[in-house]
């Protein structure tokens, strides 16, 4: 079950088809997988529902949604209210051309973490009584509106961590961590880019963020330069 | 638009007034616009802890030193760290944002209404909105806090009998700072509390589309 080290992102994708479900870590600029979603651009794939925290103005998920790649998104944040600098999102968006299913922040983790740890549902208070509880189950109990919320999972999850050792033991950096973790767990296939690979072992067991188990494959890259653009 | 009164708080302002509610010790959540500068005004030695959902509790101030993509707030915005500051992931944050371990979270408004439910997500007439962590905070945080302009650009209140906006969350709002006043939310309805210098109830009550109980002891903003 050793993860299985692939030379270059557009290798480590192979397999992945029209269609697929692809949930994406990162938030902003943090922990985002740059160099394999552009690959995944560069491969062309089709018709993808993408499974990802924002898609905003100039982040790479935005340029995967320019050539129109993506037909669905679940995400918590990718249209704004102003229409400033518009992204290619945003436009397919108000044009009619891509689905969106918006999800508040806590509700998306959850639905993940559910949908990996095998949890069939879970019972929140976040969305009663707004536009997110349309054709949901409520329940009452405890005197509170409760939305019945359901897991969410993948076919593929694309990470970025800054470590791993060969057997796929995962650590981060700073605040690198946000949905790489929970999204781990959640697909049926688990890609992490990462700054360095090391040998099994020189990552000390209590520094291991996300446990090998969950990785199937690895991709070293540099990281690609982000610029922070003062929004 | 009010070329004839007084002149409302700026936004720094209104940030500096909400930073005097929030208590020492306190675990505090900003959200993304005006409710980010707050963070520059809380005294230094209060041990605040800000809570950004991206997964950071003890950020400071935003950094000025070369942009570390790995270190930013919940806004995109680069930021430092104080000591004793700590990193997680989404799942664990949103269980401190869910579970009640934030005692406030401040967050920007369109519209709130009598009896504090918050809209401040989407703008249907623009076409979209976004919702983050906005549904989270407002229904996990203890104590919810509103900074926003008392009314729009064209005029209209933002303090509303009932919310037109898509909703954040119902009967969340604790407290309202607006550019022109500070108003409770209490069972019975809103209570004016605060005004800005130079404005009278009367005048902020014009500009209020839902009924303000004047406190008997209403007093100027200071700051």
């Amino acid at each position: 079950m050793t993860a299985t080290v692939y030379r270059t992102p557009d290798e480590a994708l192979d397999g992945i088809v029209d269609g697929a479900r692809v949930m994406v870590g990162g938030f902003v600029s943090a922990g985002t997988p740059s160099n394999l979603i552009l690959a995944l651009k560069r491969r062309g794939t089709r018709d993808i529902t993408l499974i990802a925290n924002n898609i905003g103005f100039g982040d790479k998920l935005d340029e995967l949604c320019e050539g129109r790649q993506v037909t669905r998104a679940i995400a918590t944040f990718a249209v704004r209210a102003s229409s400033a600098r518009e992204s290619h999102f945003e436009a397919q968006y108000r044009r009619g051309e891509v689905e969106l299913e918006l999800v508040p922040q806590g509700t998306f983790a959850e639905r993940i973490r559910a949908g990996g740890a095998g949890i069939g549902g879970f019972l929140t208070r976040t969305g009663a009584g707004t536009q997110v509880a349309a054709g949901k189950e409520t329940v009452t109990w405890a005197g509170e509106e409760w939305l019945l919320e359901r897991p969410l999972r993948a076919d593929v999850a694309l990470l970025k961590a800054h470590r791993a050792d060969r057997l796929g033991n995962l650590s981060y950096r700073l605040a690198g961590q946000n949905f790489n973790p929970v999204m781990a767990t959640a697909a049926d296939l688990v890609i992490a880019e990462v700054e360095e690979i090391v040998e099994t072992g020189a990552i000390a067991p209590e520094a291991v963020d996300t446990p090998a188990v969950y990785i199937d494959r690895l991709v070293r890259c540099d990281p690609l330069e982000v610029r922070w653009d003062g929004r | 638009m009010d070329a004839e009164g007084p002149p409302r708080l700026t936004r720094e302002l209104v940030a500096m007034r909400v930073a005097q509610e929030l208590p020492p010790g306190s675990v505090v959540n900003l959200g993304v616009g005006l409710p980010t500068l707050v963070g520059a005004f809380m005294p230094p030695d209060a041990g605040i802890l800000l809570q950004a959902e991206n997964g950071i509790l003890g950020y400071g101030g935003f950094s000025n030193e070369a942009f570390d993509p790995d270190l930013i707030n919940a806004g995109g915005q680069p930021v430092r760290l104080n000591p004793g500051a700590s990193f997680f992931d989404s799942t664990a944050s949103f269980a401190m944002v869910r579970g009640g371990h934030i005692d406030v979270a401040v967050l920007g408004g369109l519209q709130v209404s009598e009896r504090g439910d918050l809209a401040n997500w989407s703008v249907p007439e623009r076409g979209g909105g976004s919702i983050g962590g906005a549904m989270d905070l407002a229904t996990g945080a203890r104590q919810l806090i509103v900074a926003m302009e008392h009314t729009t650009k064209t005029g209209a209140a933002r303090i509303v009998r009932k919310c037109a906006y898509p909703l954040t969350a119902r009967r969340c709002v604790d407290l309202i700072v607006t550019d022109l006043a500070v108003v409770e939310v209490v069972a019975a309805g809103l209570t004016l509390r605060e005004i800005a210098p130079g404005w009278t109830p009367e005048a902020v009550a014009a500009l209020t589309e839902a009924p303000l109980t004047v406190a008997a002891d209403v007093r100027e903003i200071a700051l």
